[in-house]
Parts: C-alpha cells; structure tokens; sequence
C-alpha cells in the first residue's frame, strides 16, 4: 500500500513537471533540444517508474508506531526552530536547547539531555568560533547591542 | 619515467607540512566517524565538507583532507562490526560474519589486528592500482565526445541503482528524483528559470550540499530517533592486543585475492565497496576447502571482507577522478566536493591540474601507514569511541550539519530545504528507494543535459548521433545490461544474515 501511495504521489509530480515544462517558452535561438526536451524525457522515464511501482508495490515496510510517530514529528519541529532561530538568537541557547531535546528524544533522562545539551552548545562553539574562525554569535544580537 | 616523475610531483606536496598534518586529522577523524555505528563513510565526509570549506584549503589540501576521512572510515568501519556485531558502516557488515564470532572465542584483539593489516594491504594495494589505471584510462576518456559522456552518465545511473536496490523502479525513479532536481534553476544554456515556483531562492537551482547532508545526516538523525539507540548493545571485552603474526601470514593469499576482487568491483560505476567485501568474502568461501568454519570465527572470513571493501574504496577513486563518475556513494559525496570546488574531474584534470590529483594519490599512500599505525597499535583508543552514547553522538551530528550548511550561505532556507532533504530520505529509506541516485542524479543532471544538448547541436538535432561510435554504443549496451542484469542475479546476490 506504501509503495501504491508514494507511487500515485510521484506520478502526480511527474505529470505536474511535465505539464511546467510544456509552458517553458523556447527561446528563438534556441539549440536544438532546448530547454524542454530533457524535463520531457525524465518525466516520461519518472512517469513510467512511479506506475510500475503502483502496479507491483513491495511488501509494506514497518512503519512506525503513533508514540513514535509523534517523537518523530516533534524531532521535525526542533529542527524547524532551530533553523529558524539560529540567526536570531545566537548560537549557544538555541544549540543547547535543541540538543537537549533531540538527546531527550533518543534517552528521556532530563538530566543526561540537560548536559547533552549543555556540553555540546559549548564545546561546538569553541570548536567552530575559535578552532574553525566562522562567524557565530554566542547570543542574541539584540543582546549584543 | 613519466609516472615517477608525477609521483615526484606528488610526494612534493603531500610532504608538505599542511597537507601532511591535514592527512592525519582526516586519518583520525575518519577512524572515529567509521567506528562509529550508523556514521558511515558518506555521512561522514557530507558533514564535513562544508566545514573543510570554512578553512578556506586549496583544492588539493581540501580534497586530502576529505579522501583521508574517507579511508579512514573504511579503515574504522570493522571496529564495531567485530566487538559489537554491528557494522560501523555498511561495506563493514560482512565483518561481522567472522569477526565478532572470533570476538567472542576471546580473540577480538586478533581480530582487529588482522583486519587492521588486511585492510591496509587492500588500500595501499588499492591506491598503487589506482596510481598505475588511473592515467591510462584518463587517456581513454580524451576520446569521449559529447554523446559517448551521455552514454556513461546513462551508465553510472543504470549500474547505480542497479545493485543497491531490490526494485529497479525504486532505482530508476530515485534517479528520475535527482535529474529532476537538478533542472530546478536558471537554465545555462538560454537564460531562463525552470522549476522555481517563482521562489526567487531557488535561482541558483539546489545547492548538492544542502541535498548531501540532508539526505544522509538528517536522515540518520530521524532513523536513530525511530530506533532510539537500539544498536547500542553490549560488546565483547577487548583484553590484550598482541600480533598475530601467524594469522597474517596464513591469510596472505586471501588478502592479495580478495584486493583484487575489491579493487574491481569498485573501478566498475555502482559497484562501490559494499559490493567488494561482498565478493571479496564470498569468493573466499567458494575456494576454501573446508568451508563450515565460515561464520564461526574463520580468521579467512574476518581477512577478506576488509581487504576487499577497503579496496574497492581505492578502486572507485579511479572512475571518480578519471570521468567524473563516481562508483560509489561516498564518491559521489567526494564528487560533490571538487565541484564546489571548481575542478571538473575528467581527463584534463591530470593534465591541467596534476598537482591535485598526483598530490592526492602521494598522501594516499602516506595515510595508508598513519591509518595501519591508528588502527593497529592505537586500535584501543578508537574502541573506546564506541561507549559514546547515541543520545549525545546524533545530536551532535544534527548540530555541526546546521551549522556546515549555515556557515556556507547564511540562510535559513538552505537549512529548511535540508531538513527537507532529511524527511525525503527517511521516506526513501523506509520504502527502500536508495537515496545516492537521488544525490548522482542531483549532481551529474547538468552535465547529463549539457552532454546531450552539445551532442545535438553538432548533429544539427540527429538523434543517431549518441551511438555513432563503438565506445558510445559499447556504453550503452552496458547499461542495458547493468539495469538488467541484477533482476537476474538477485537469488545469487542474497546477502548472508548476520548471527545474532
């Protein structure tokens, strides 16, 4: 069922692709393939694939369990903060908390993450500001002036 | 001459003090990243890339740096393969075969010692042999044309996919994935913008780093997330470490057959390494007389799969750095690096920049000994690596991964894009869609297209034009066969299961 679903999912981009690239406009001096003709042949190539996996899916793999799932989903959104406030409020606090929760998500020990995330914000920053010289501010910059 | 001559050139600058001191963090670093379980040789080099960029190294140094980490992986993929049963990286698997069960008749210091051995004898042998192809079939690619380099492309992504995946649909479309990423921007040849949504971010098309590291390292995070440190099991003591210098000297003609097998599979686009310890091991066991002890500790079965896989390492270097087409995941990854970095491999790169590639083959060389000194009397140190916790290691591993990709452009988009990458990955590998197609495909995509839009015009749009020679038909047929092939050999390709 899996493979059914990820099939149709990909025919739709394949034939969404191949429908973008109709309304690319060739330019008059265009080489002779120009800019269409490759999308066409790998949507096409794509299109077939995708239908031969709805036809003949594998074996459903395992998926995981609703518990996980939500570990999963919540592992998505810290990284989503992260990349979001990592310009915004420094390196050290964003890096920490992060860390600590993804640790937190692999081992729920509130102690163990705490340090986890306490350790790596601080070392990584040494290692990365002074060993490697990047540009990273240990604190928000609205703190910074 | 001309060969030592280019070695001379070479040993000039890998025994330089930067580059030699660059080649012992990367024979370290790679240890430790190989030792690692579930941190593999491409994940390894993915992260590191973008921070080998903020040292701002020249093309050389940067690309030492990171062929060292690479064969170090290889080098500390059998360490927990043998004391713990779980491969540090996927070509190690078939250590575990005979390793941890020789691990635990209480030899597991013999065993680390004699794969350390063999795999230094399949690397080293493998860099000689990449020394002494690699300039010749460099000569044979002066030939290829536009069509005959569409040809292989075509090759690489058939064979590619070909041997990893159960489902040649699963390969095709992961390929299809990547071609079609790799269109997304400002078409080279007119000027105009392709597949951009209008998302003024997406001009430059998408960055093969930000693709690189989230499909491998973002991925691992959710995987280890989904199994929550399950592979942390409880090893084998070590005890004392000795040489087993009977043990060497009986698997002699193993390690020297089974380079041979390796450095094959790995010169051959797709093969990659896993497939070398895979052959390596296998072909060890067809020949031996007795062949029950297989499984149980033979010290054949533990001598091998790492002569082999480490050769193959060697080996897929060769078509990497000669045509451009890499012959395995992590050359790929490798790949991505010279790009970023302006080289175009190929042909001309061993004429126009000898420098590069002869500088990389003399620290090969040199990093073969630093990797046997690590690896066999140091071998303790880097089991201790192994009682790092997953619950601190992963996150780690997430951290420096923004911050490679953050520090290379400064915008939060390339890291929602990788994060993106990272969801794609983790539905590809739950599906068993191999995800290196995905990254081949977002990497050679251009130059697949260019290839065929060159071929075009010089054949004023005469499609007969791509088999007009032998070498573009031979390539084709090639590839008709590797895409087939495996559907037939699948049954004899079945991997062995690990003991429990």
């Amino acid at each position: 069922m899996s493979d059914r679903i990820f099939g149709s999912i990909l025919t739709i981009l394949a034939l969404t692709f191949f429908v973008s690239a109709t309304q690319l406009e060739s330019p008059f001096f265009a080489d002779p393939l120009g800019p269409k003709n490759f999308p066409f042949i790998v949507s096409g190539a794509a299109l077939i694939c995708s239908i031969t996996m709805i036809i003949k899916p594998d074996k459903d793999p395992l998926w995981p369990n609703v518990k996980t799932l939500i570990k999963l989903f919540t592992a998505l959104i810290v990284l989503i903060l992260y990349a979001f406030s990592l310009k915004t409020f420094g390196f050290l606090l964003p890096t920490a908390l992060a860390s600590a929760a993804l640790s937190y998500l692999i081992q729920p020990s509130i102690f163990k993450s705490s340090a986890t995330g306490l350790i790596l914000s601080l070392s990584l920053f040494t290692i990365f500001k002074f060993g490697l010289g990047l540009s990273l501010f240990p604190f928000p910059k609205f703190l910074l002036g | 001459m001309e060969l030592f001559q280019n070695l001379a050139l070479g040993f000039g600058i890998a025994l330089t003090l930067t580059t030699l001191s660059l080649a012992i963090i990367g024979c370290i670093l790679g240890t430790i990243i190989g030792a690692l379980p579930g941190l593999g040789p491409s994940n390894g080099v993915a992260i590191l890339i973008p921070l080998a960029f903020t040292l701002e190294l020249d093309a050389t140094q940067a690309l030492v740096l990171m062929t060292s980490v690479y064969y170090g992986a290889m080098y500390g993929g059998r360490i927990s393969s043998i004391l713990l049963n779980i491969p540090g990286d996927e070509p190690a698997m078939m250590t575990t075969l005979d390793g941890y069960p020789m691990a635990k008749k209480g030899r597991a210091g013999d065993a680390l010692v004699l794969s350390g051995v063999s795999s230094f004898v399949g690397a080293f042998l493998a860099t000689i042999g990449l020394m002494l192809l690699a300039p010749i079939l460099a000569r044979v690619a002066f030939y290829f044309g536009p069509a005959e380099y569409f040809a292989l492309y075509l090759l690489a992504f058939c064979t590619l996919g070909g041997i990893g995946a159960e489902n040649q649909a699963k390969s095709a479309i992961a390929v299809c994935l990547g071609l079609g990423i790799s269109m997304i921007g400002v078409d080279n040849s007119t000027g105009m913008t392709r597949f951009t949504g209008g998302n003024l971010h997406l001009y430059d098309g998408v960055d093969f780093l930000v693709a690189i590291v989230g499909l491998f390292a973002v991925t691992e995070i959710f995987v280890f997330i989904e199994s929550r440190g399950k592979d942390s099991a409880i090893g084998v003591k070590l005890g004392k470490i000795s040489i087993p210098i009977k043990d060497i000297l009986a698997t002699k003609w193993t390690m020297l057959r089974a380079t041979t097998v390796g450095f094959i599979a790995g010169v051959l686009p797709g093969a990659g390494a896993s497939l070398g310890s895979f052959l390596a091991y296998m072909s060890e066991k067809s020949l031996a007389k007795e062949k029950k002890t297989f499984g149980t500790g033979d010290i054949r079965g533990v001598a091998a799969p790492e002569a082999g896989n480490n050769a193959a390492a060697g080996g897929a270097l060769v078509p990497m750095l000669t045509l451009g087409v890499p012959g395995s995941g992590t050359t790929a990854v490798l790949l991505a690096l010279l790009m970023t970095l302006n080289i175009t491999p190929g042909p001309l790169l061993f004429n126009e920049r000898p420098e590069v590639v002869w500088g990389l083959i003399a620290t090969l060389l040199i990093a073969n000994f630093v990797l046997l000194i690590l690896n066999v009397p140091l071998v303790k140190v880097f089991t201790k690596i192994l009682q790092v916790p997953a619950s601190f290691l992963l996150p780690g591993v997430a951290m420096v991964s923004f911050v490679g990709i953050y520090s290379l452009s400064g915008s939060y988009f390339d890291l929602l894009l990788m994060i993106g990458f990272g969801v794609l990955g983790f539905t590809l590998r739950k599906l068993k869609i191999p995800a290196v197609p995905v990254i081949l495909g977002i990497l050679l995509g251009g130059h697949m297209e260019v290839s065929l839009r060159r071929a075009m015009v010089l054949s004023n749009g005469d499609w007969t034009y791509l088999f007009n020679s032998y070498i573009s038909v031979g390539l084709w047929i090639a590839a008709f066969i590797g895409f087939i092939a495996p559907i037939f050999l699948r049954s004899y390709l079945k991997k062995p299961t690990p003991i429990g």
